[in-house]
């Protein structure tokens, strides 16, 4: 005991000094560590918006296409099954006499040959523009405005991806091309603008980056998004009040409970060749299909919505139950009018962080064949986005980043900042739902 | 003042022992409870009466570790009875708990839950009489009246202890039980809960688990006292406390132990 006369408040003695000093350090390594965090994440930001919003952007040239009947539809019938029969090679003299056109209007003069004009499109330009011929004939015999996508190289030389010295080893594209590209340019044949079909479209073959887009995937995704929502949210919740309301304590439930939280940390990769085993092998589901991916992401997403809505159910108090079963009410009741209405934000939390950590999952895709697969048409019914070969998002992210292409690069990049919209959207829902069911007690 | 005439026997337990796991929590008790009676159960703290209590209306059936033997029998009829269901047996015998625990729901819904799962009444207007009357019978409708639709858990504590009153007479229960129904009050609000006892004392038996001797000897006509799991002494309330018959009774109630 210090004697009463010498201690002041008003002079801090040398153990306290120390612990104040203890206290500021601490204080200094937390902050410290979020200092860390957080310019982790804004460089992580950076890089992904700065490598990945180009994506959003697509060069797009605009001619005015002569659609002559003399060439695609002789018989001027306007039949389409005769006007099918015209393959893209029809159309490539109309593109190649287009650029012509414009090239003549602007005052432009070029020593290329016209096919090295056309070069400037896209691969798949002749393909949609005779899609669009194909979906309103009438059109056969006018002359319209066009808007074709540009060749990934002309995008990247607008995105300045491609340089002069970058291009010396290219054989797509060469000095001249590019002189012409500028000279379009400045005419204004040729312009960069938001490109949704990014957003919506299908994926291209390694030859066309230009025309790829995310769409499909993301239908992908969503379609096994709503299986893992049919199947993990009900089998989840139902395990969960089971286990936690009614199910005896006994060695059994034991077991039970430290299985599920075992299965939280396996591998995601393990239930993919589980799925590959037991849906594709043994069951004859089809590969590559939604269905598969949304069943093989369920028994992935089990275990955390077990384990949240366990968590919420055993954060209700007991008074709550002891007080419906005080009334009469029975076990069910009293979970069902009490308990589970008290337990639904935290419930609906764990299933949505589950979902989110599904749509990011790439790894079990990888075994039932949904990377690498190129679905090229957007499903058209429930029962075809379910089981008709699909990719995923982030398969799809993968499957661009692991082409040569850096046109692709770029639309993986794209593809990340699509998918963080998504998980951050979840993740608001999440919050905003916890908000609305919210209630003290 | 006890009733000159004797009440029947409402509750009859004999022979009851509880266990927690291993540990032996009531020793062999006996008790008559007799209807339209207020029975205090007195003894020092973790001497038993909540275990007692909940056995009554089965509430130790969800403990998982816990076991009752003996024959407790309401109006004759064995509750452990393999045919008994709990559920309804609950509805016979209401419960108000130490703690006050309304539901996170409004005060009218708080009351109206129990007589909607039994179907207590037929329409909307009958239900609200039923609210009514409950709320008025805890002392408490002046209160809430303007209030029904606010939430149960936004009341004081005391005020939540007789909305937890009246939510468990609300089911027209034959019996009440009430644990320490208010360790949680101001001297006003158990005035108020003590004359409503006396009042149900018309209708139910009721069940009074109490620390506070004056109320025991305020409410009650008959007084149970336990220790250490057993049952003491049992009898009418003025005799065990004005000539207890065992030393440790009168120790009790002259304050040398607890
Ligand atoms: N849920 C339980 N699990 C295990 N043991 C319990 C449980 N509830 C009570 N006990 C034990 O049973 C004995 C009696 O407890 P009980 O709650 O009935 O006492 P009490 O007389 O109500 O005490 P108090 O006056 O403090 O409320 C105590 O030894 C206690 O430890
Ligand atoms: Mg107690």
């Amino acid at each position: 005991m210090s004697d009463p006369v010498t201690s002041s408040l008003l002079s801090v003695d040398a153990r306290t000094r120390k612990r104040n000093a203890a206290e500021k350090r601490f204080r200094f390594y937390g902050l410290s560590a979020i200092g860390a965090g957080l310019a982790m994440l804004v460089l992580l930001l950076v890089t992904i918006f700065g490598n990945g919003l180009g994506a959003f952007q697509q060069t797009f040239i605009t001619l005015n296409v002569p659609l002559l009947e003399g060439k695609l539809d002789k018989s001027g019938e306007r039949d389409l099954e005769k006007i099918k029969k015209v393959s893209t090679f029809g159309y490539a003299p109309l593109m190649v006499q287009a650029m012509e056109d414009a090239l003549a209007a602007n005052g432009i003069e070029t020593e290329l040959k016209g096919k090295k004009q056309a070069a400037l499109l896209s691969k798949s330009a002749a393909a949609d523009l005779r899609d669009f011929v194909i979906n309103d004939p009438s059109m056969i015999g006018k002359t319209v405005a066009f808007t074709f996508l540009a060749n990934s190289r002309v995008d990247g030389y607008l995105k300045e991806r491609v340089t002069r010295e970058s291009i010396a080893d290219d054989k797509s594209i060469d000095a001249e091309q590019l002189d012409l590209v500028d000279a379009l340019v400045v005419a204004g044949v040729i312009e960069k603008r938001f490109n949704l079909a990014f957003i919506t479209g299908a994926d291209a073959s390694d030859a066309r980056p230009e025309a790829a887009g995310m769409g499909v995937a993301m239908m992908g995704s969503f379609f096994m998004m709503l299986v893992v929502l049919a199947l993990a949210l009900p089998i989840g919740v139902a395990a969960s009040i089971y286990l936690e309301e009614f199910a005896p304590k006994n060695w059994i439930t034991d077991i039970i409970e430290v299985n599920i939280s075992n299965l939280a940390a396996v591998p995601s990769i393990v239930f993919g060749i589980l799925g590959l085993a037991v849906f594709i092998n043994y069951m004859h589901l089809p590969q590559s299909a939604p269905l598969v991916g949304g069943f093989v992401l369920t028994l992935m997403t089990l275990p955390t919505i077990i384990i949240s809505t366990r968590a919420s159910l055993k954060a209700v108090p007991p008074s709550i139950r002891d007080a419906a079963l005080g009334v009469g009410a029975s076990k069910m009741q009293s979970v069902f009018h009490h308990v589970l209405p008290l337990a639904a934000p935290g419930i609906l939390t764990g299933t949505i962080i589950g979902l989110a950590q599904a749509l990011g999952e790439t790894a079990p895709l990888l075994l039932i064949g949904m990377i690498g697969y190129i679905a090229s048409n957007a499903p058209d019914s429930v029962a075809s986005g379910l089981l008709d070969p699909n990719s995923a998002m982030p398969a799809q992210i993968y499957e661009w980043a692991k082409r040569a292409d850096p046109a692709f690069y770029e639309r993986a990049w794209g593809g990340i900042i699509i998918l963080l919209a998504f998980l951050v959207t979840m993740n608001t829902i999440a919050v905003l739902l916890r908000r609305r069911f919210e209630r003290r007690w | 003042m006890k009733d000159v005439t004797m009440n029947k026997i409402k509750i009859s337990a004999n022979n009851v022992q509880v266990y927690y796991g291993d540990n032996h929590a009531i020793k062999d008790v006996d008790v008559q409870i007799e209807d339209k009676t207020v029975t205090a159960f007195i003894g020092p703290s973790g001497c038993g009466k909540s275990t007692f209590l909940r056995c009554l209306n089965r509430m130790n059936d969800t403990i998982d570790i816990c076991r009752v033997t003996g024959d407790i029998a309401i109006d004759g009829e064995d509750i452990y009875d393999r045919r008994v269901d709990p559920v309804q047996l609950r509805a016979k015998v209401g419960m108000v708990f130490q703690k006050p625990n309304p539901f996170p729901k409004s005060i009218y819904d708080n009351v109206a839950y129990g007589p909607r799962i039994h179907g207590l009444s037929r329409s909307k207007a009958e239900l609200d009489e039923i609210v009514e009357k409950s709320l008025r019978r805890a002392a408490i409708w002046n209160e809430v009246k303007d209030r029904l639709s606010a939430p149960g858990t936004g009341l004081s504590g005391g005020q939540q202890q007789r909305l937890c009153i009246a939510r468990a007479i609300a089911t027209a229960p034959e019996v009440l039980l009430m644990d320490e129904p208010c360790s949680a009050l101001d001297p006003i609000a158990t005035a108020q809960v003590e004359e409503l006892i006396d009042e149900l004392r018309q209708s139910f038996a009721v069940v009074i688990v109490t620390h506070s001797m004056q109320q025991a000897a305020r409410v009650s006509q008959n007084t149970a006292f336990f220790h250490l799991g057993s049952l003491v002494e049992y009898g009418d309330t003025d005799t065990i406390f004005t000539s207890p018959s065992d030393p440790r009774t009168e120790s009790y109630i002259t304050g040398r132990i607890g």
